[in-house]
């Protein structure tokens, strides 16, 4: 790891964008370093596509400026900017073949054929796909189409290569190759990825950063570790991985940054640096690998919120149940299998009580 | 009545009315074409290929071609005039689409010889257009526009125009708009895009237009009666003639088989063209 400052290669400042008066982006702001792999994650609708595209230049923002590495792009068309597009439903030029969809940006350029051939021979073999030159889209698979449409775009060499929610045409199990292969492709020729999914898991498992989107708006950016631990607002909390939410009333400070809180009728210490007093509602974030969980029986005295059993489904590698606790509200728990636990698999109807590790908890303000 | 009863008698139905109406008048056609003319009975049916081998004589081979000229002219004013066009209403909002598409229905509520008449008000001597230019002071006699190859032209392009751009509509309206942002983000230009992607892709638009004009351009022998003067005859003229006037029945047949036949090779190339666009496999 160098620990040279990151190179911003893309720099979108104060971006408006409406359709129809209806506003999409506003003000927006986002950097994007070089070699990164950044992924753009949101629900659809939340403006990310738009964002992609604006860096494209197929579309063109309202106001606000665009910079590639270094130069102001705000006005170049789509066909002088170095970036590539894969996009979500590959577009390839069905009467064309392999070989001449991806000669296809080569072509524009004037890159003399010897070297297309060179480049294509080079960048086939790299998405797997060398001997396929003759072959028509129709004639491949939806993941072959997949890697035509990657190889097409980074053919070019771009400085920036833009994957518009490319996989989510694939069936679960081809999606997972491909996110390796992705990965892959990515350390290989080291440009800078911007991915656009509305899949949480994916974007976890993909990304060097998200940017978590929500209304034409960041609501979020970081590392997907510091993005699913440390959400920053209820909205990434509930949008990226399962998630208990508790209301919670600071009763009083322990020490700094520990405070007694009220959380369904008892007293527990939380952990935060926000700057709370007593009488303040907060938001207290469980997820549901960091609760634990115990058998009441015959008048055992717990500590912890109680609560009875639900639901509960085997997943193979966890023991995932739902329990309602006495005030009605109801908590996701995953714990990991326990071969040698006689309690382990909890009856239906089965009293509880329910604890977290400390300090795991996430405080939020109340929103 | 039952459902394979319906069944049945719908496609006897429709296939014997092909079979009646259709493939039995153009045998017919056909077998006429290879008999030999006689002035009192009509046809005599003795085999000849000599009507085949009139098409070639210069006399008739001058307005054959001439024929295929105004025929390719037309089409290719109607290409020009219909893609423009065409790709303006496919890329309208949907609304306004369905306006536009309906502007282009409308003249089909007249019949066609009824419109050539028309044609001919507005042309004449004596017509709209020369009274204007006349009473304006900017010529002082009538400009002559009827019986020209340009008028036969004009109103072969005027009745014709919609099957061109119907066709094309459907095919432009088909692309996917992606395929032109993928042509552009891959550095290719508007000229390029078109000559590379679109027009690869709208062909079969192309070619249906095409064989929905030019085919029927050289049948329509009211407006080369209306409107072109014996200079500008269209085949569908000499076969008129031939039929109704000559008597030539078998010569009549030929050029009616030549022009079928033509028809059939134009289709085998749409069909060609298809299979090869779309990789081989349809």
């Amino acid at each position: 790891m160098t620990t040279d400052f990151p190179q911003a290669v893309i720099r979108l400042n104060a971006i408006d964008k409406a359709f129809d008066s209806k506003a999409i982006l506003t003000q927006f702001d986002l950097t994007i370093y070089d070699g990164e792999f950044v992924t753009l994650l949101g629900p659809s609708g939340c403006g990310k596509t738009t964002v992609l595209r604006i860096i494209a230049g197929l579309e063109q923002q309202d106001s606000g400026t665009i910079m590639l590495g270094g130069e102001i792009i705000s006005d170049l068309p789509a066909e002088d900017r170095s970036v590539n597009t894969v996009f979500q439903s590959y577009a390839l030029f069905p009467h064309m073949t392999v070989y001449d969809n991806i000669a296809f940006g080569l072509r524009t350029k004037r890159v003399p054929e010897t070297e297309i051939a060179a480049r294509i021979t080079e960048v086939l073999a790299m998405v797997q796909l060398t001997g396929f030159e003759r072959r028509k889209p129709a004639e491949l698979s939806g993941g072959q189409q997949q890697r035509v449409a990657i190889a097409r775009a980074v053919v070019n060499k771009p400085r920036v290569l833009l994957l518009d929610e490319s996989l989510s045409a694939l069936d679960y199990k081809l999606r997972k190759q491909m996110q390796l292969e992705l990965k892959r492709i990515q350390r290989q020729l080291g440009i800078t990825f911007v991915f656009v999914t509305h899949d949480q898991e994916e974007a976890l498992s993909m990304s060097d950063r998200i940017v978590v989107m929500n209304e034409g708006r960041i609501q979020q950016q970081g590392t997907p570790r510091e993005i699913y631990e440390t959400p920053a607002n209820l909205f990434v909390a509930r949008f990226i991985g399962e998630s208990n939410i508790l209301d919670a009333t600071i009763e009083r400070l322990l020490e700094p940054g520990t405070f007694l809180a009220r959380i369904e009728g008892g007293s527990y210490p939380i952990h935060s640096e926000l700057p709370l007093s007593t009488g303040d509602r907060v938001h207290v974030l469980l997820r549901p690998e960091d609760l634990r969980l115990q058998e009441i029986n015959n008048g055992d005295n717990q500590t912890g919120l109680s609560g009875t059993v639900l639901e509960r489904n085997y997943k193979g590698m966890t023991l995932d149940s739902l329990i309602a606790l006495d005030s009605g509200k109801q908590l996701q728990i995953s714990e990991f299998f326990d071969e040698d636990d006689p309690d382990f698999d909890h009856r239906l109807g089965q009293r509880v009580a329910i604890t977290w590790v400390p300090s795991w908890e996430v405080v939020l303000p109340h929103e | 009545m039952n459902r394979q009863g319906f069944k049945w008698l719908s496609l006897g139905l429709l296939t014997g009315w092909l079979v009646i109406f259709v493939l039995f008048p153009n045998l017919m056609v056909l077998a006429v074409s290879v008999m030999t003319p006689d002035l009192r009975e009509l046809v005599r049916p003795e085999f000849s290929l000599e009507s085949y081998l009139r098409l070639v004589d210069p006399l008739y081979l001058d307005v054959v071609l001439h024929s295929f000229y105004l025929a390719g002219i037309c089409t290719l004013i109607c290409l020009l005039a219909g893609y423009p066009a065409a790709w303006i209403i496919a890329h309208t909002s949907k609304r306004m689409q369905a306006f536009l598409l309906f502007l282009f229905i409308i003249p089909f509520w007249t019949n066609s010889l009824i419109r050539t008449y028309a044609m001919k008000v507005i042309l004449g001597n004596r017509g709209i257009i020369n009274k204007t230019l006349m009473e304006l002071g900017l010529i002082d006699s009538p400009i002559r526009m009827l019986y020209t190859e340009t008028a036969v032209i004009l109103a072969l392009v005027y009745i014709l125009l919609p099957f061109m751009i119907l066709p094309l509509y459907a095919s432009i309206e088909k692309l996917p708009s992606s395929y032109l942002e993928a042509a552009r983000d891959l550095g290719s230009r508007k000229f390029r895009t078109f000559r590379t992607v679109v027009w690869p892709l709208t062909l079969p638009g192309v070619i249906s237009g095409c064989l929905l004009v030019f085919l029927p351009a050289m049948g329509m022998f009211y407006i080369a009666d209306l409107l072109g003067g014996a200079g500008n005859l269209l085949i569908g003229n000499i076969i008129r003639d031939q039929i109704l006037v000559t008597r030539n029945w078998p010569f009549g047949a030929a050029l009616s088989v030549t022009l079928i036949a033509t028809m059939a090779l134009m289709l085998w190339i749409y069909q060609r063209t298809l299979k090869a666009m779309q990789g081989g496999r349809v």
